[in-house]
Parts: structure tokens; C-alpha cells; sequence
């Protein structure tokens, strides 16, 4: 049974962290994927719940309120899908090359170097109508960002160097670029105390789903979740990307292009990063400054690891993610909680999905249905 | 309908009815009293800018009717915009602070235009007569209450060497460092001021390097221009140096060392705003002032600043108080000999040329790029 969920990959401490499951072969199997991340959730709420209680909250308050603030009314939806939009692309970024058994955690420089790219494209194309330049600003997004991680994935491929530390350093340097552009080169010269590129105007920017007021990010997100669920699951190439996952050497000594499948998912991971920097900058900002480093890229990696690397499981759990931002506020307003209190039920979340890991395959109420 | 029939169990439960009716009424009734809602970039207890405005925000709570809602660390994205529509949906805020400068566009102008009832008033000065009109921006002239601290640090430093640990060279920072270089030069002409600039607002590591560094180089008086001052003051005291503050009084922090500081006077600004909101009166769309409007202020001098520095201090800070001072007064040369504001010319605080402040005056020791 241990077999079916997938082999550790052989990538010292870290890698014990990604066991790449094979999800839906059985349905007792699948089960499992859904009933021990719930079960980890409930304790984790059981948890966090007993902390608020120290300091002297209702736990039963935080419950509602977390609640009515994520999903209690329609403009809570609103809020917890805005937010969970840029992580379901950012989350991407990590999941994909985790297939590989690599650990991407750079998908904060992919999306800024998306924004700028796309930024540049649309500043570029002043006369031209919206919709070629919204899809020029894609495409240099996707493509900016793509570049950018596949250069991690090129350093561990001919280089030797760890694409974990090389994709976060990739960051750093990410962010020094924007800012040397914004304050610099490209720096509209009225923006003065707020340092920024000129605008990509009105008729640009892309508006929200129509009937609601989230922007289009979430609806690329999803099909990009679905598109990669596909190409992992469902293709010649996701699978040679499992194997090279589960064991380097066995998929070369089976004669495939190990540096080929680690470029090309390492582009792609960015490419959905750097969509998420371009949507940013399309329906949210207008334009590139300091506020696009937002912290999305990083809340993409604890998107990606609760989700146990599965680009369909990615779209819920940003979704909770992003729910769990929204009733932030709601707890920060109404209980007079600090903001960092967010934080520790993230945490909680992360720990306790992390250790029920170890529950999978030990059940045998899933193992007769799945036998 | 017969009344004949109306059994007891349904009496009660028309009761029920009825009071919990009644409830609700009541509860809308406390809602209609103003709910103000603040939006801080960072921590709440920074030290730094966002507990300026909190302390602000704190000065309404005595108010009768008004309930103050408050929410930190929100990122300049549209997480703000989802946070004052939360405010507005959940909490029924009329009147809304958001405080940081990258909130203002386009996320509080989107949110003016989709809410034209409701009131936004933003820190910064940025509105301009294309903005909604429902949306306000106002800013204070803390170079004011920088210059008489830079008075302060001008007659304490021992070695004539002083430090500005600052985020980004934007008008707003630049001005800053001159207006504190200017007063220091008036208790010391030959002082100089060493200036770094970290990047960014918040950057505790780049701050503590930034102090340490300055400290190494023989700098005995330091202030600083981030969010959060805490990691250059609680450093600075640590190697012996000195400080003057910013944003807010950070003296319990280096009870040795804090000479004085250029602090933010929103408990004043606060409940002035939320009087004419609630009176009906329309608060101003650009809103600025300094020592003499008070919103800014100066830190209570530390008992071991001299007689004669706390003397020429407080006859500055009276003379701008009174308006008949002016800091950026020529002949000002720049850091590279140039002349910036020539002999004759006198420019006051509302000049516009002071916005676009690119130059450190002479006296500093740094580049803005």
C-alpha cells in the first residue's frame, strides 16, 4: 500500500517531505486524501481554538467569526477568492518541480520579474487595442517568469547548485532588479514619494469575473491548476516527470532527458508564477511598484506543501488559505486579536497536515475498500 | 382572523418575535452612531508609524458614538480594498483611515468611487482636485519638528559627526535629512550629517548595519526615516551613541540615549476630523499642517540636553510655531556645490518646489542615487 503513495524522493531531509502520492487510482485511496487533510484541519481549528482560549476569547466566537469573515456572506466569498487567486498560480510554482523532487521556493521573484515583463510589454505597445496587449502582457509574464525559475532549474541541472537556496536567492535579486528599475529606468517621474512605473492605463487593465467582484486571476488559476493536473497525471511527460521524481538514476538508465524535463517544468512552474505577477499588475495595480512584493510567492509554498504538491488540490487549498486571510481582519476587528495570531493557525495548519502524513496507509478501513 | 384562537404558546412566541425585533432595532440604532475604521500598514506597536496612528486612533475611543475598528499589517495590495469593504460591509464604517501611502491609489480611489457616501481620509497628501471628492489626503510638516531636533543634535554631538539612517531618497526622506542637517548646522556649522539608505521601510537587518556602521565611523548623534525606528534607536544606545526619534516618542526604549524626536500629532489631527464628521461639516480634501496647526511635535527634551541647545531649540520651534520661520531658506548649496534655493528666494512650507525635493543639502555626506 506504502507503494502507492508514492516513494520518498531521494533528496536528503527535505525530500522526506514530498511524497508524491498517485491520486485516484482507488477509491478508498482517494478517500484518504480527503478525509486525513480534514481530520488535520479539524485539530488544527481544536487546536488554535484552546490558544485563544488562554488568552481569554470564546474559542466558539473565533469559530464564527472565522467563518462568517471567510465564507458567512457573499461578500466573504468575495474576499476569501480575491485573496486566494494569486496563490493558486504562486503555488504552482512549487508544486510542479516538487514532481521532480525538487524544492522551488522562489515563486516571489518569478512574479516580480512577470510584472515587470509584462509591465514593459504593455508600456511598449502604447497604440495598440487592449486585448493584444493584455495577451503580449501574458505571454512576456509567463515567459519572464519561466526564465527566471528555469535558471534555478538550469544551475541544479549543469551547475550542481540546490535549486531550493538558489530559486529563494533568485528572490533577493528579483526584487533588487524592480527596485533598481522603479527608482531608475523606469520610473514614471511624478511618482515621487511612491516610487513607481508609469501606468498601463485604464483601457488595459483587465476587469473582474463578470457577476462578482474577483478579478480574472482565478479563473486563469484554475485552469492552470487543471491544465498541470493533466499534464502530471494524464501525460507522456508528467509521468517521465514522476519517475525522474522517484528515482533520478532509474530514469536515466531508462534513457530519459532528466535536464529536459527539469528545465521545461521549472519554466513552467514560473510561467504560472509570473501569470500571477502580470495579473497583478493587469487587474489589480495598474502598474509596478514595491507593493507587488507581497508576500504571495511565499504563501504559495505552504499552499503547495498543505496540498501535498497536487496542482487539483492547490485550487481548495488556497481557497482556505485565502479564507483564513479574509477572517483575519474580521478576528483583528471583533476579538482584538493580533495579526500574527493568522499566522499561528497557518502554522498549526502546516504542522498538523505534515504529521498526519504519517496516517496514510495505516488504515485498514481504507485498505478494505480500496483491496 | 379569530382572535379566540390564539393560543398561549402562539403569544409567546409573538413575543419572542417582537423582542427579538426589537433587538435588531436597537442594534442598528448603536450602528448608526459613526464606526471609524484605521488600516495600518505594519504592527500596531512598531514604535514606528503605523503606532503613531494607532495612538491617534486610541485618542477617538473616549469619544461618545463612536466605535473605532481597527486592523494591522494589511499589505498594499487588494487585500486593503477587501479590508475597508469589510469594514464597511461587516462593521458599517463610515469614516475610514487607511494610513499607509501605497494604500491611496488605486485602492482607496476605487473604493471612493464604489462607496460615494462614505468618507476616506488618507495620510499623505496626495489628492488632487481629480480625486473623488468624498476622498481626502492629509500630511504633516515633520521636517518642522526634524529641524529643531537636528537643533538638539547639533549642540549634543562631541565629534561634529552625525548619522541619518534612512528607507528610499524620495522628496519626503530627502527633506527630512536637510531640514535636521539645517538645524544641527545652526548650533554647528561644520557638522556632518552621514546618511544611509537601507531600500526599503522595513528593514531591520539593513537598519542595525546601517547604525553599527555609522557608530564605527565616529557618529555620536543618530536619527533615523524608516517605518519602525526600534532596531536604529534600541542599537544606536546600545554602542553609546545618541538618537533623536521618528514618528513617535521612542524614549522608554533608550531612556539614556533619546534626546528628543520629530513625532506625529495625530491624537490631535484624529478627533478633529471625526468633530467635523459627525457635525456635518466637510473635512478638507487637502489637509496639511505642522508645528503650528499641531500635527506634528516635538519629544519632551531629555534632561541631558544643555541649556543652550534646548534654549535655541524651543526659539525655533516658537518662531515656526508663530509662522515666521522659514527652514528652506537661501542661499541653500547641495552636497555637490550646486546652488538649490538662491540667496533671495524663501521657501515656505506649502511651496510646491519643496515636493520635488532630489538634492541633500551641503553638510551631508551620501548620494541620492
Amino acid at each position: 500500500m506504502k507503494a502507492d503513495v508514492g516513494a520518498p524522493i531521494s533528496t536528503g531531509g527535505v525530500g522526506a517531505l514530498l511524497r508524491l502520492p498517485v491520486y485516484g487510482r482507488k477509491i478508498g485511496g482517494a478517500a484518504e486524501y480527503v478525509i486525513i487533510p480534514a481530520l488535520a484541519l479539524a485539530a488544527s481549528l481544536v487546536l488554535f481554538g484552546i490558544f485563544v482560549g488562554l488568552f481569554g476569547k470564546n474559542p466558539l466566537d473565533l469559530y464564527f467569526y472565522m467563518y462568517q469573515g471567510a465564507f458567512g456572506t457573499w461578500f466573504s466569498w468575495q474576499n476569501t477568492l480575491t485573496r486566494a487567486a494569486p496563490l493558486i498560480l504562486t503555488a504552482l510554482c512549487t508544486a510542479l518541480p516538487a514532481q521532480l523532487g525538487m524544492v522551488i521556493i522562489g515563486g516571489e521573484g518569478a512574479l516580480l520579474i512577470g510584472a515587470l515583463s509584462a509591465t514593459s510589454a504593455a508600456l511598449a505597445l502604447p497604440d495598440v487595442s487592449p486585448w493584444f496587449v493584455d495577451i503580449a502582457m501574458a505571454v512576456a509574464g509567463m515567459f519572464g517568469g519561466g526564465l527566471w525559475i528555469a535558471l534555478s532549474g538550469a544551475l541544479r541541472q549543469y551547475r550542481g547548485v540546490n535549486e531550493t537556496i538558489s530559486s529563494l536567492l533568485l528572490v533577493y535579486i528579483a526584487l533588487a532588479i524592480l527596485n533598481y528599475l522603479v527608482e531608475g529606468p523606469m520610473r514614471d517621474p511624478t511618482s515621487l514619494n511612491k516610487p513607481s512605473t508609469r501606468e498601463i492605463g485604464a483601457a488595459n487593465m483587465i476587469g473582474n469575473i463578470p457577476g462578482m467582484e474577483v478579478h480574472w486571476g482565478l479563473v486563469f488559476g484554475i485552469v492552470a491548476a487543471v491544465l498541470s493536473y493533466i499534464l502530471i497525471y494524464h501525460t507522456v511527460f508528467g509521468f517521465a516527470a514522476r519517475v525522474a521524481g522517484g528515482n533520478i538514476r532509474a530514469a536515466k538508465v531508462v534513457g530519459l532527458s532528466v535536464g529536459k524535463l527539469i528545465l521545461i517544468t521549472c519554466f513552467l512552474a514560473g510561467a504560472a508564477a509570473g501569470l500571477a505577477g502580470m495579473m497583478e499588475v493587469a487587474a489589480v495595480q495598474g502598474r509596478t511598484n514595491a507593493n507587488l512584493a507581497a508576500g504571495y510567492g511565499f504563501a504559495g509554498i505552504l499552499v503547495a506543501f498543505l496540498a501535498r504538491q497536487n496542482p487539483l488540490a492547490v485550487i481548495p487549498v488556497s481557497i482556505l488559505l485565502g479564507g483564513i486571510g479574509a477572517s483575519g481582519g474580521l478576528l483583528q476587528r471583533r476579538l482584538g486579536l493580533p495579526d500574527a495570531s493568522v499566522l499561528v493557525l497557518e502554522g498549526v495548519i502546516f504542522v498538523m497536515v505534515l504529521a498526519s502524513d504519517t496516517l496514510y496507509g495505516r488504515w485498514s478501513f481504507f485498505k478494505g475498500k480500496a483491496g | 382572523m379569530n382572535f379566540d384562537k390564539i393560543s398561549r404558546r402562539r403569544m409567546l412566541q409573538g413575543t419572542a418575535a417582537l423582542t427579538v425585533g426589537s433587538a435588531f432595532t436597537l442594534q442598528r440604532a448603536a450602528a448608526a452612531d459613526t464606526t471609524v475604521g484605521f488600516i495600518y500598514v505594519g504592527s500596531r506597536d512598531d514604535y514606528g508609524y503605523n503606532q503613531a496612528h494607532a495612538a491617534g486612533a486610541a485618542a477617538l475611543k473616549g469619544m461618545a458614538g463612536i466605535k473605532v475598528v481597527e486592523e494591522e499589517k494589511v499589505p498594499e495590495t487588494d487585500a486593503v480594498e477587501k479590508t475597508m469593504e469589510s469594514m464597511i460591509n461587516l462593521d458599517g464604517a463610515t469614516l475610514l483611515f487607511p494610513t499607509s501611502f501605497g494604500y491611496f491609489n488605486p485602492h482607496m480611489i476605487k473604493m471612493a468611487q464604489k462607496f460615494p457616501k462614505l468618507r476616506f481620509e488618507h495620510c499623505g497628501g496626495l489628492w488632487t482636485d481629480k480625486d473623488p471628492k468624498n476622498a481626502g489626503s492629509y500630511f504633516g510638516y515633520i521636517d518642522e519638528a526634524q529641524h529643531v531636533a537636528g537643533i538638539i543634535a547639533g549642540y549634543s554631538t562631541k565629534s561634529g559627526k552625525l548619522g541619518f539612517v534612512a528607507a528610499k531618497p524620495i522628496p519626503q526622506v530627502l527633506r527630512n535629512i536637510n531640514a535636521w542637517t539645517l538645524g544641527a548646522k545652526l548650533a554647528n556649522p561644520k557638522v556632518t550629517t552621514q546618511v544611509i539608505f537601507t531600500g526599503d521601510w522595513s528593514m531591520p537587518v539593513k537598519e542595525a548595519e546601517a547604525t553599527n556602521s555609522l557608530v564605527d565611523q565616529g557618529v555620536d548623534v543618530i536619527t533615523c526615516h524608516v517605518d519602525g525606528p526600534k532596531t536604529v534607536v534600541e542599537n544606536a544606545a546600545r554602542r553609546g551613541a545618541m538618537v533623536t526619534g521618528y514618528h513617535c516618542n521612542q524614549s522608554v526604549l533608550a531612556p539614556k540615549a533619546y534626546l528628543t524626536g520629530a513625532e506625529w500629532n495625530w491624537e490631535v489631527l484624529y478627533p478633529r476630523f471625526v468633530k467635523m464628521f459627525t457635525s456635518g461639516e466637510t473635512i478638507p480634501n487637502f489637509y496639511r499642517g505642522g508645528l503650528k496647526e499641531q500635527l506634528v511635535k516635538v519629544s519632551p527634551y531629555a534632561d541631558m540636553v544643555s541649556a543652550e541647545a534646548k534654549k535655541k531649540a524651543d526659539e525655533v520651534k516658537a518662531a515656526l510655531t508663530a509662522g515666521t520661520y522659514t527652514i528652506f531658506k537661501g542661499p541653500i548649496a547641495d552636497n555637490k556645490g550646486k546652488v538649490v534655493i538662491a540667496a533671495d528666494v524663501s521657501r515656505g512650507q506649502t511651496d510646491p518646489e519643496l515636493e520635488k525635493m532630489d538634492y541633500l543639502v551641503e553638510g551631508v555626506l551620501g548620494a541620492t542615487s
